[in-house]
């Protein structure tokens, strides 16, 4: 039992303060997730060492694939005198030595608490010269003492738009779609559908053929994947922005509405059958096209499996914790198959999450508990777990403590996911992501009862 | 019999003369024959320029920053009036960097390269700390044992009497874990009305006393223009005087307490009560 101190919720007093095993990370690991999703970009951490060696390793551990990544490097004399010194020369040596397009500079805990100014940073280092004629600079401020790495991925996508998109005389017939933070198997995917559909797109960020890329014997400081600069610069050009993702895509999409006049719409991230209609329906009305049968078809082979299926989905208790974009699509996924999300956490802050909650669970599962922001843990989750268990926990690998503890079927789900693979290659998005989704949680329930049930119940045909 | 170095740590709000009256009272402990190091913590570095006779001095900071952190004692330390020893901790300039993480630092770095070993046979440790207490850096005198007293130089001035108070939370803090007491109130004169008085009544209410009341002479002004202390400037003036009574009050001092921060309606009383009353 190696969670052996946590006690049932009931039988514990009430927490004021502290957050054990936090359902979140640092927000310059989302930055940099965002930046890898840009061609030609270096993410560049601006702080210490420490952060940026940390940030790297928890994206290396999920994407299996070396992430690079430069640093400020500070040292004690920068954290008084500040970092500019250490950025100016760190980005002369990265344009001379490792030949960037773009550098995408994101502040940390202390360089933000010193009060570096890494706007006023960055304009001097263009009139310095440290930046070349024809290289780019972009950046974010990402204090990890606010948001999570939902809020640093977010704050990264939108300082990229920022500097990238403009508005031009000619209007383009394509769609933004911001995917918010999903696998590059995920933006793959939406990728596929949007060409079934027909409709011509700029995705920002896009980390296919980044993070996914092939074995193919030569090292690549830049792969070919990632949004290109003419593809951003058009953004501002387009005729809507769908922002998938209120954490994720929301701030973005304002952003570029206000800069470019650009519509945007909001839409949850597509996961599960009714978050993936709906993001099909907002691009089908946007292009002003019909939702081709080969995608309707999709569809009704995942809904056809739910049905089949049924009596081993019905009613089951789920635990869910995550980001909280995915958390809400999944969340709402769960309930139309039948099962009951009775748990969720999410270590994100906003205020917008019990809300939304509210309206998936309050009338079909009332009995459900949700929680985010600081005090929303793991430990929080695994004492509910003790005093009402359930029959499945959908998790990143942290969840696996608890599983292990409590012998429940476990599904590996968002970020970070340390300890198997396929998140790289196989999509949650969509409806193939949906029936992917529906066939790992067959699988976990349907082996979990071959191990355990009763002689006499054991079936060969399930 | 060894005795015990004292270590002070002289706080008040920005501009009230805490780096002048610093300076003038370790020459009079110096004339005593005291042996005294200062401590300048202030990013501007002007708390030892009268003892120096001029600002060559060189902060710990800046050589931190040029020589990278192979920096030696003698870099930093510059002997002053009667061989007092001075050291400017230095700091970024305005709107950039960390001048609190700069004092902490500085006072690391001059511990590990033995500021206060044996051999130099320190018996008074002064540091002179900006302004008001804004941050944990600016606290790092009175963290840790570094500094055992406080002295807050006041003035008759509501704004100085604010600052001093608010001082005095902070020394509250930090007493409850640690060794740091107030010593005493240092008034320097702005000629408010009733000035003596009233600082005397605000030492009351915080548990502590008024050690001095040193007068406003424009000889502390001619001696500045000098780069020099009143006591080696004018050594026969009353002022000199003035510092050198100052010196052997703190030198005597017994009276060591954790003060009681005043609420803000007892201080506006007590501004009624002794100024516009009047």
């Amino acid at each position: 039992m190696l969670l052996r101190h946590t006690k049932k919720a009931s039988e514990s007093i009430e927490r004021k303060g502290l957050t054990i095993n936090p359902a979140k990370t640092c927000q310059p690991v989302g930055a940099m997730y965002a930046a890898l999703g840009v061609h030609g970009c270096l993410p560049h951490s601006h702080g210490s060492q420490g952060c940026c060696s940390y940030h790297r390793t928890a994206l290396t551990r999920h994407y299996k694939e070396p992430v690079m990544a430069a640093t400020s490097s500070f040292t004690e004399g920068s954290s008084v005198f500040g970092g500019q010194a250490n950025l100016l020369q760190g980005l002369s040596n990265i344009y001379s030595i490792y030949e960037p397009d773009i550098v995408a500079i994101h502040s940390t805990c202390l360089s933000e608490t010193i009060g570096d100014d890494l706007g006023q940073i960055v304009g001097k280092a263009r009139v310095e010269g440290q930046i070349p004629e024809g290289k780019h600079a972009v950046y974010a401020a990402t204090p990890s003492y606010v948001g999570s790495h939902v809020t640093g991925f977010s704050n990264m996508v939108k300082g990229i738009i920022d500097y990238f998109a403009y508005k031009t005389e000619e209007v383009k017939k394509q769609l933004n779609i911001l995917p918010g933070w999903v696998e590059p198997s995920d933006m793959r995917e939406i990728k596929r559908m949007l060409k079934m559909m027909k409709v011509k797109y700029v995705m920002l960020p896009d980390t296919s053929d980044v993070l996914d890329e092939p074995m193919t014997g030569k090292f690549k400081m830049f792969p070919e994947g990632g949004t290109t600069i003419p593809q951003m610069a058009s953004m501002g050009d387009s005729i809507k922005t769908i922002a998938l993702g209120e954490w994720c895509s929301k701030d973005s999409a304002i952003h570029l509405e206000n800069k470019c006049k650009v519509p945007f719409h909001i839409a949850d991230m597509p996961i599960g059958i009714k978050a993936t209609d709906r993001f099909v329906q907002v691009v089908a009305k946007a292009f002003r096209i019909s939702v081709p049968d080969s995608l309707t078809k999709e569809r009704g082979r995942l809904v056809d499996a739910i049905v089949d299926m049924q009596q081993y989905l019905f009613g089951k208790r789920v635990a869910l914790f995550g980001d909280p974009d995915q958390c809400i699509s999944l969340t709402e996924f769960l309930v139309d198959m039948g099962m009951k999300p009775v748990y969720i956490v999410s270590g994100t802050p906003g205020k917008a999450f019990e809300k939304r909650m509210a309206s998936i669970l309050d009338k079909k599962v009332p009995e459900a508990k949700y929680m985010n922001g600081e005090r929303a843990d793991l430990f929080l989750l695994h004492q509910w777990i003790k005093d009402e268990g359930v029959d499945l926990i959908i998790g990143n690998t942290y969840g696996k403590y608890i599983a292990r503890d409590e012998n429940i079927p476990f599904l590996r789900f968002g970020f970070p996911i340390l300890d198997r693979i396929g998140h790289s290659y196989f999509p949650t998005v969509g409806y193939m992501g949906g029936l992917r989704l529906l066939e790992k949680m067959l699988s976990l329930i349907m082996d979990h009862e071959d191990a355990t049930v009763a002689e006499e119940k054991f079936e060969l045909v399930m | 019999m060894e005795k015990k170095m004292r270590k002070i740590a002289i706080y008040g709000k920005g501009g009230i003369g805490k780096s002048t009256t610093t300076q003038n009272t370790v020459a009079g402990l110096t004339e005593m024959g005291k042996n005294v190091i200062v401590v300048g913590c202030d990013p501007k570095a002007d708390s030892t320029r009268l003892l120096l006779g001029g600002m060559a001095q060189k902060t710990v900071l800046d050589t931190l920053r040029e020589e990278g952190e192979d920096v030696e004692l003698d870099d930093i330390i510059k002997a002053g009036y009667g061989g007092t020893r001075c050291v400017e901790s230095g700091g970024p300039e305005p709107g950039v960097g960390c001048a609190g993480r700069g004092i902490i630092t500085s006072i690391n770095l001059l511990e590990q390269l033995g500021a206060w070993d044996d051999k130099y046979n320190t018996e008074y440790t002064f540091y002179d700390v900006l302004g008001d207490v804004v941050c944990g850096g600016f606290a790092m005198p009175i963290r840790d044992g570094k500094a055992e007293e406080i002295y807050i130089v006041v003035s008759g001035e509501m704004m100085a009497m604010y600052a001093a108070n608010n001082i005095c939370k902070g020394i509250q803090k930090y007493a409850q874990n640690g060794s740091v007491r107030l010593g005493g109130l240092i008034c320097n004169s702005r000629k408010v009305d009733n000035e003596s008085a009233m600082i005397e009544e605000l030492a009351r209410q915080l548990g502590t006393q008024m050690i001095h009341f040193v007068p406003r002479d424009n000889m502390v002004q001619q001696a500045e223009i000098h780069r020099k202390t009143v006591i080696e400037h004018a050594p026969e003036h009353v002022q000199a005087d003035e510092y050198r009574t100052l010196a052997k009050a703190i030198d005597e001092n017994k009276m060591f307490v954790i003060p009681n921060p005043l609420p803000m309606e007892s201080l506006e009383k007590l501004l009624i009560d002794f100024g516009i009353a009047n």
